[in-house]
């Protein structure tokens, strides 16, 4: 329990446009809430954000190291914040491999078909026309189509299913420490893990060398 | 011990804040007189360009040097030059990054930001080339009131609308993906309010969470390898644009790697233009860009220089081999007839002067590699104008021939063409990281611990 009110890190809320002292106000009324609640962990209004603690790190083997000594505690929600993809970092978290190839191939089947039944239908079916006595269903020349309408439909899904998959856009998202992004590697426990205490936690975190440790209220 | 030494990617011993400084900082500080300079004269081009396009719309194509037979002129051929010059970034972006070549990290940026202008300038041509760019649209299948009459799908023009819109989305999207997280980064580093909030709506929110990049990067990947075949898609189709026709000097099976490998050619000189001047304007990203990028480059320069040097000589062995007097014909014309002198700088250009590469002095001379890309970037357009104008100016009768003859207007759409791409260029360095943060940051021990071990 050492000195935890100057590691009290608050998530940022930038909306208003004197950051400053807001932050000031949120960080001096979270730091009221702990002490009256004695440290028990303060549920925020939305559901989605989970508070815990991160632990931070400058460099992305000892973050990884980390992580995989952290798991042997028996965590088994812990994540990572990193300005990078840490190599590792999937296995080390056992974070299951990105289901999103699998809508890229459905997609692509589907633009595939697309591009088939569009030419199809509307040089076949639809209007047909002698175009030099090509036959009305002539699939070589379709074949360049189909194989563009597949690509469209294949790559935009993709991206739309990495869009899903991460909940973007995120409106306001709660920002840790601002160096996440560009030179710290954060890991983090949410309070609702198994066997989680801040205690507990700070301490491991301690052991395992991280250079700053945060209370996170919203994650 | 190998003898294979790998060199370091990133140069000065670098820590990744100082990765992040060196590469915001040309984001968040005050342009200089130099890119004000170099804006104002490049957006004053762009101005011109709108001006002259606009002349043309209003008035009519016979501003332009089309007429019977050439058909096809400066729109078709600056088209053809612009979408190749784009191809160059799809390939290190996706090609080399299938590849696993790591020192694409630092150019990948720019080089897709190329793709994208270069692809937008392109788009402009086929629309002025319509003669009726307010009935554009009509290139689309959609469902109209005229039967519905739908558009031809056996023709090349039509393959060509698809393959180059699905490009250009893709080639935005592939880029815009790629930035996210950098846009992030610039987010969580910003101090003014309305900078944060415009970052943080383009970052769409990025956190960097190892689940979200482990979707991130399986997208890159999916992404890198749709990009792959299709960008060899587009300029085949491009040149199916012309070797699906009948005429002598385009009807040859040879075009669709010949297309593909000038434009790789072309765009990676246009990589090398793009990357000096960077390199010389803000000298701190000669640690990022270093000469052993712009080596490689030009290896790549000189090696896809032979192999359109290999395409041409193959087409006049051909033309003989065919027995066709008409492919005899249309190919000596090429180099011996009214326009000797567009095969002969097309040649002299793509083929002769990519040759000093062969020494290491000149494929590490930033002077040199300059001049040589620009004589590659004007033999390159030379290219398609003898395939374009060399083939259509004298086909099978005689009575047919004639001459074709670029007016004001058509260099004012050519050269006016610059200024839109140098426009969008010029605003890209100072809105957005010009170099991959997220992606050099891994690759910054790359060559480190060789360094140690040879001292």
């Amino acid at each position: 329990m050492d000195n935890h009110d100057s590691n009290e890190v608050v998530s940022e809320q930038n909306a208003s446009a004197d950051v400053k002292s807001e932050k000031k106000l949120v960080k001096e009324s979270k730091n009221k809430v702990n002490r009256l609640k004695k440290n028990k962990p303060k549920k925020t209004k939305s559901s989605n954000h989970t508070g815990g603690v991160m632990g931070i790190w400058d460099d992305d083997h000892k973050i990884l190291i980390a992580a995989k000594k952290a798991k042997t505690f028996g965590f088994k929600k812990l994540d990572a914040i990193t300005p990078f993809p840490v190599h590792g970092m999937e296995e080390a978290l056992e974070i299951k491999r990105s289901w999103i190839p699998y809508v890229t191939f459905i997609m692509g089947v589907v633009g595939c078909a697309a591009g088939v039944w569009l030419t199809w239908w509307t040089s076949a079916v639809d209007w047909p026309i002698n175009v030099g006595g090509k036959p009305m269903w002539s699939l070589p020349a379709f074949m360049p189509i189909i194989f563009e309408v597949t690509i469209l439909f294949a790559a935009h899904s993709s991206v739309l299913a990495l869009i899903v998959a991460c909940g973007l856009p995120k409106i306001n998202p709660p920002v840790v420490d601002p160096d996440l992004t560009s030179h710290k590697f954060g890991l983090f426990v949410p309070e609702n893990d198994e066997g989680f205490s801040f205690e507990r936690v700070e301490k491991i975190f301690k052991d395992l060398g991280a250079e700053k440790i945060h209370r996170v209220e919203r994650y | 011990m190998s003898d294979i030494k790998r060199k370091l990617l990133v140069r000065g011993d670098k820590s990744f804040k100082d990765v992040s400084d060196d590469i915001c900082n040309l984001v968040e500080r005050m342009p200089g007189f130099k890119w004000v300079g170099g804006f104002l004269g490049a957006k004053s081009l762009f101005l011109f360009y709108l001006t002259v396009i606009g002349i043309i719309v209003t008035t009519g194509m016979g501003l332009m040097g089309v007429n019977h037979p050439v058909g096809w002129g400066t729109d078709i051929v600056t088209f053809v030059f612009w979408v190749g010059i784009g191809h160059a970034g799809t390939l290190i972006s996706a090609v080399l990054f299938l590849f696993r070549q790591k020192w694409r990290t630092s150019i990948a940026r720019s080089a897709e930001a190329m793709t994208v202008f270069a692809v937008m300038t392109a788009g402009i041509f086929p629309i002025i080339h319509t003669g009726r760019p307010w009935l554009a649209y009509w290139l689309f299948p959609y469902a109209n009131q005229r039967g519905p009459l739908w558009v031809n799908f056996r023709s090349p023009l039509l393959w060509d609308v698809f393959a180059i819109s699905t490009y250009a989305t893709v080639s935005i999207v592939f880029w815009y993906i790629g930035m996210v997280p950098d846009l992030a980064t610039l987010r969580d580093r910003s101090k003014n309010v309305w900078r944060k909030h415009i970052y943080g709506a383009l970052s769409l929110g990025w956190r960097g969470s190892a689940k979200s990049w482990t979707h991130y990067e399986m997208v890159y990947l999916l992404l890198a390898g749709l990009s792959t075949p299709l960008v060899l898609s587009v300029h085949s189709i491009v040149s199916f644009d012309f070797a699906v026709s009948q005429l002598p000097g385009w009807h040859t099976t040879i075009f669709p790697p010949y297309f593909v490998a000038g434009a790789i050619f072309s765009g990676f000189a246009m990589v090398i233009t793009l990357m000096t001047i960077m390199r010389i304007a803000y000298p701190k990203f000669k640690d990022y860009i270093t000469l052993d990028h712009m080596e490689l480059m030009n290896k790549v320069i000189m090696t896809t220089g032979m192999m359109v040097g290999y395409a041409y000589a193959s087409e006049f062995f051909i033309a003989w081999y065919s027995g066709s007097k008409y492919e005899v014909y249309a190919f000596s014309n090429r180099a011996f007839g009214p326009y000797w002198w567009s095969y002969w700088i097309m040649v002299t250009c793509n083929v002769f002067i990519p040759q000093v590469f062969w020494f290491k002095r000149f494929r590490r001379s930033i002077p040199v590699m300059f001049v040589v890309s620009i004589f590659v970037n004007i033999g390159m357009w030379f290219e398609r104008y003898v395939i374009t104008v060399t083939s259509l100016h004298r086909d099978f009768l005689p009575s047919n021939w004639g001459m074709f003859k670029m007016t004001f207007y058509d260099f004012g759409v050519l050269i006016g063409s610059f200024g839109m791409f140098l426009t969008l260029f010029l605003l890209y360095t100072r809105l957005v990281p010009a170099v991959a943060i997220a992606e050099v940051k891994p690759v910054l021990h790359v060559g480190k611990e060789e360094e140690a071990t040879h001292g």
